[in-house]
């Protein structure tokens, strides 16, 4: 087997507080492969952005990781100090965020900023450096590189922001990416345009990829395999066409049945959505057993108290009850 | 549904000066400048039905949206609410009437709500200025009918707005829109700012609401999905244009406009049937400059001589309505 | 709310668990105690002409050898016990800061809504005649104010209207701080989609000035109030030093101050010290309150 560029096992992430700790991240463990691209969903407050950030060691304070490990190519990088994460970062992981503007300095030229990142991690010469910048910012789509790279981020649209964005991630040519929420400041006929380069990238270059999102689309059209999450624990993961079309947790399917889709009986015809009652429990009060079961039209009595561990069910991983061995043993 | 317009715009349109402030424009010779959000809109709501507007950022749906409920005038044209002119938002002792029987609905659940008053004063405060009730166990009693009405309990009335999820705070600013009693609501991209499995709740509710009250919804999204599930009539918009209006379903089944064609093939697969996604060369345009003719153009596939140069009327046929050159000449 | 509800309120836990704040919470409450009760706690009457014997002028404090037991802090030049003295005097000074500061806030909190929410040229206006006010020193603007005020004003009142005098020269001096600080926050405001709402249904923009901006708006005005009570202290003692506050007669902080400096070098520095002592510990008291008020209302900070 390949090694995994990134592999994650039990990671928790806590916030003190003085009422005690708030779990926001509870023993997630996920590996990307090379090339891969692993989608990380879940609606806001399921914790997925901050597994990324835990990830690029960018994890903001008083958060803190209070268990398991990270290791990126087999090296842990959890505990590293500050200066060595810092040369990790950029040099080995990659990072897009949401909004292109903030992760650009509005006070230079994209080329001033892409030749100093490379400088930073690559041994090359001013000249080398402005050659592969040239080269990266043609590989990410940009019209007219020559004259664009002397041009400052406002001059950019939308679109060709996340593109120099997704070039200054490449620039040390990176092992691993992780783009959070890449598209969702995008128009949809843009997004199309970032999602095709993104997996072109991974499939080019063999960089693993962890895709965090909301969006099931994006994830659909671009993720190998995904990690469905709530409640900071990946509740499903696995093929992403498995967890589309077969989704086995209640909440995966419940997800995926309140999606609007085009096409459904447009007009007086259209079906109602399905709908989960109720909302993501709030870091101070996430209920006991399944944190899903208050929710969950198919709870029983062991969902209230007892907590259920990612098991195999079909080509997914699924933590829920339903699929404990006794009880399908015990139908059968 | 019957087919008598309950709204009706005739060529709308609506200019923002965008100047640099008076002293810099005098000292730098720098020329007035006007935006065009809306450009000659024509379309009718009709009793009973969900007309949706959609379209990418900058396209001028919200705008139109505010024009409607009176927060800007219009600069050109003229809009009739139930046979009655109410282009100049300052004037006519109709104005009240007309208000009450219109209503808005926000995007952000988290600016909508004055975050200092009580659910309660919040939900009442219609009730108030519209004059509709006066006596205070009336007004009580209405607030908790209409908190039921929405999903919510009428104790939920004492709370303040950041005690509630993003889901529960937009089921409020349902209950206010519905204090009084109006008949028609413009939907402001309800649902964009919240999770998916909240959206389904909130559109299965707007859509209860509907069967109950008879409501008419103009609703504006920039999501084809949610406005496929949600629509009779779907309107798109591009650089403040309306370029096509149709049945839901003809919309979906067979588009007319390259815009329109462009959208569809921009929206992720969820399906995973596989389908190619075509992704889009281009950017929308500078609207401070948009480009002659027909403002596509530049992106269109079925752009000519005639397109670059005369911006194309929208054009009836049947039920279905375009702006569109190529499709006038059956080019396309 | 009860007591336990508001021992575990978030304020009250970041005051708790500040020991300086707390110690600067206790010193302003001596100070405020014993300028409040002055008339009940002093041990003379300083204002009360009649009781005057200006042959206890210049007693030193009393542990000093030539000091009396009755007088703590020694006297000043008019045989006043200085101990009660400043405590009357710092009735005046606490009065004249907090009447100031909430006439600044009253005009900013005004204007600065105005500003906000009307935009167009009434906010060009006031906002050139603020950056005007901007480019003197606030004490050059107080003076100003108070000078004009002497002329207009017949010459026979000026030592009863001192000390309001004193206050709108102040008050006015401070007002751009609050009217920019609430311009701002009332231009976010307004453009969120609740303000929309209450223009939808058709509110006059007057109670959606009063009733929705108004209350979202002020928030940082609070803190900056609290800051500011100190510098209007200080601007009240700096004025009454260079002797257009309030009279002799029935000194501030700062009037003592001035009437010492005369003396601080023939020997007698306790008429100048110690109230300076008290300035201090007021101010400085006053402004660690408002640092923290500052920081534990700051939800970037928390």
């Amino acid at each position: 087997m390949i090694q995994a560029v990134l592999e994650v096992r039990d990671l928790r992430i806590e916030f003190p507080t003085r009422h005690g700790p708030l779990v926001a991240v509870d023993g997630i463990s996920l590996a990307i492969a090379p090339g891969e691209i692993l989608g990380v969903v879940g609606e806001s407050g399921a914790g997925k952005s901050l597994t990324g950030t835990a990830i690029i060691g960018l994890l903001e304070p008083p958060g803190r990781i209070a268990a398991g490990e990270i290791r990126l190519e087999g090296e842990r990088i959890d505990r590293l100090a500050h200066d060595a994460m810092r040369r990790i970062r950029g040099r080995r992981i990659g990072a897009i965020f949401q909004d292109p503007l903030t992760s650009l300095n509005p006070l230079y030229t994209i080329g001033a900023q892409l030749v100093e990142t490379i400088r930073t991690h690559l041994d090359v010469d001013q000249g080398g450096a402005r050659e592969k910048a040239l080269a990266l910012l043609r590989e990410v789509g940009i019209p007219a590189p020559e004259a664009r790279i002397e041009q400052y981020p406002h001059q950019f649209s939308g679109g060709m922001r996340q593109r120099v964005v997704i070039a200054l991630a490449l620039c040390a040519e990176p092992r691993l990416i992780i783009a959070d929420e890449p598209t969702t400041a995008l128009d949809v006929s843009i997004q199309a345009q970032i999602i095709q380069l993104l997996k072109r990238l991974a499939r080019e270059r063999g960089t693993a990829v962890m895709l965090i999102t909301h969006d099931m689309g994006v994830i659909a059209e671009t993720a190998d395999r995904v990690a469905v999450m709530y409640a900071g624990r990946i509740v499903e993961i696995g093929p992403v066409r498995e967890v589309v079309r077969a989704a086995r947790h209640p909440y995966t399917a419940g997800l995926m049945g309140a999606i609007p889709k085009i096409g459904a009986g447009a007009g007086k015809h259209r079906a109602r959505l399905v709908q989960i009652e109720g909302a993501m429990p709030r870091l101070n009060a996430i209920p006991s057993g399944c944190a899903f079961h208050p929710r969950c039209e198919r709870c029983f009595e062991r969902c209230t108290r007892e907590r259920p561990e990612p098991r195999p069910v079909g080509a997914n991983l699924a933590a829920c009850w339903l699929y404990d061995d006794e009880r399908t043993s015990a139908k059968a | 549904m019957t087919n008598e317009p309950l709204l009706r715009l005739e060529d709308v349109g609506r200019d923002f000066d965008v100047s640099r402030p008076w002293l810099n424009r005098v000292l730098e010779h720098a020329p007035r400048q006007l935006l065009q959000a809306v450009d000659s809109v024509s379309f009718d709501v009709r009793k009973g039905e969900t007309l949706a507007l959609v379209g990418e950022s900058g396209c001028g749906k919200s705008t139109l949206a505010r024009l409607i409920v009176g927060l800007y005038a219009p600069s050109r044209g003229r809009i009739e609410f139930d046979g009655v002119d109410i282009s100049d938002p300052a004037t006519g002792a109709q104005t009240t009437q007309i208000r009450r029987r219109m209503q808005m609905i926000f995007q952000d659940p988290y600016a909508s709500l004055n975050p200092r008053w009580r659910v309660r004063d919040i939900v009442a405060e219609p009730i108030l200025v519209l004059g509709l009730l006066k006596n205070k166990d009336q007004i009580d009693g209405r607030v908790a009918e209409l908190l039921t009405q929405v999903g919510l309990t009428p104790d939920d009335g004492q709370k303040y707005p950041h005690e509630f999820s993003g889901g529960q705070r937009q089921r409020i600013s349902i209950a206010r829109a519905l204090s009084g009693s109006p008949e028609f609501l413009v939907c402001d991209e309800p649902t964009s700012a919240l999770d998916v499995s909240v959206q389904a709740q909130i559109l299965n509710l707007m859509s209860d609401l509907q069967a109950q009250l008879g409501l008419t919804y103009l609703f504006i999204s920039h999501n084809l999905a949610v406005v496929s599930h949600v629509a009779d009539r779907i309107g798109v918009m591009y650089l403040g244009r309306l370029v096509e209006l149709a049945n839901a379903k003809d919309l979906f089944a067979n588009p007319r406009h390259p815009y329109t064609r462009m959208l569809l093939d921009a929206v992720p697969d969820l399906e995973m049937s596989g389908r190619q996604r075509t992704p889009v060369a281009g950017e929308v345009p500078n609207p401070l400059s948009p480009p002659p003719g027909c403002t596509f153009h530049p992106r269109c596939p079925h752009a000519n001589e005639r397109c670059r140069a005369e911006k194309p009327p929208l054009v009836w046929r049947g039920e279905t309505a375009s702006a569109c050159h190529a499709v006038e000449e059956n080019r396309i | 709310m009860n007591l336990r509800a508001l021992w575990g309120h978030d304020l009250a836990y970041s005051f708790r668990s500040s020991p300086v704040t707390i110690a600067a919470a206790l010193l302003t409450l001596i100070c405020v105690g014993a300028a409040l009760l002055a008339p009940w706690l002093a041990p003379y009457n300083p204002f009360d002409a009649a009781a005057l014997d200006l042959n206890a002028a210049f007693a030193p404090p009393a542990w000093i050898p030539q000091g009396t037991a009755g007088h703590l802090l020694g006297t000043d030049d008019q045989g006043r016990d200085l101990l009660s003295t400043i405590m009357y005097g710092a009735r005046i000074s606490l009065v004249v800061g907090l009447a100031a500061v909430l006439l600044s806030m009253l005009l900013g909190v005004t204007l600065g809504l105005v500003s906000g929410y009307f935009g167009g040229r009434i906010d060009a206006l006031i906002m050139r005649i603020a950056d005007v006010q901007l480019s003197f020193p606030p004490i050059l603007i107080a003076l100003l104010v108070d000078g004009v005020a002497r002329v207009v004003l017949p010459s026979s009142t000026h030592d009863e209207i001192a000390i309001p005098v004193l206050i709108l020269s102040i008050g006015v001096a401070g007002w751009v701080q609050y009217a920019r600080t609430v311009r701002g926050s009332t231009l976010v405001e307004k453009g969120k989609e609740y303000v929309q709402a209450a223009r939808v249904i058709g509110r006059h923009p007057l109670a959606i000035m009063l009733h929705h901006v108004l209350p979202n708006a002020t928030g940082p005005v609070l803190v900056i109030g609290t800051i500011n009570i100190a510098t209007a202290i200080i601007t009240e003692a700096t004025l009454s030093f260079l002797g257009v506050g309030v009279p002799p007669t029935r000194p501030s902080l700062g009037t003592l101050i001035r009437i010492g400096n005369e003396f601080l070098l023939s020997g007698e520095w306790w008429i100048t010290v110690f109230p300076g002592i008290a300035l201090v510990t007021l101010v400085l008291s006053v402004n660690l309150l408002g640092d923290w008020l500052r920081d534990a209302l700051n939800p970037k900070l928390r």
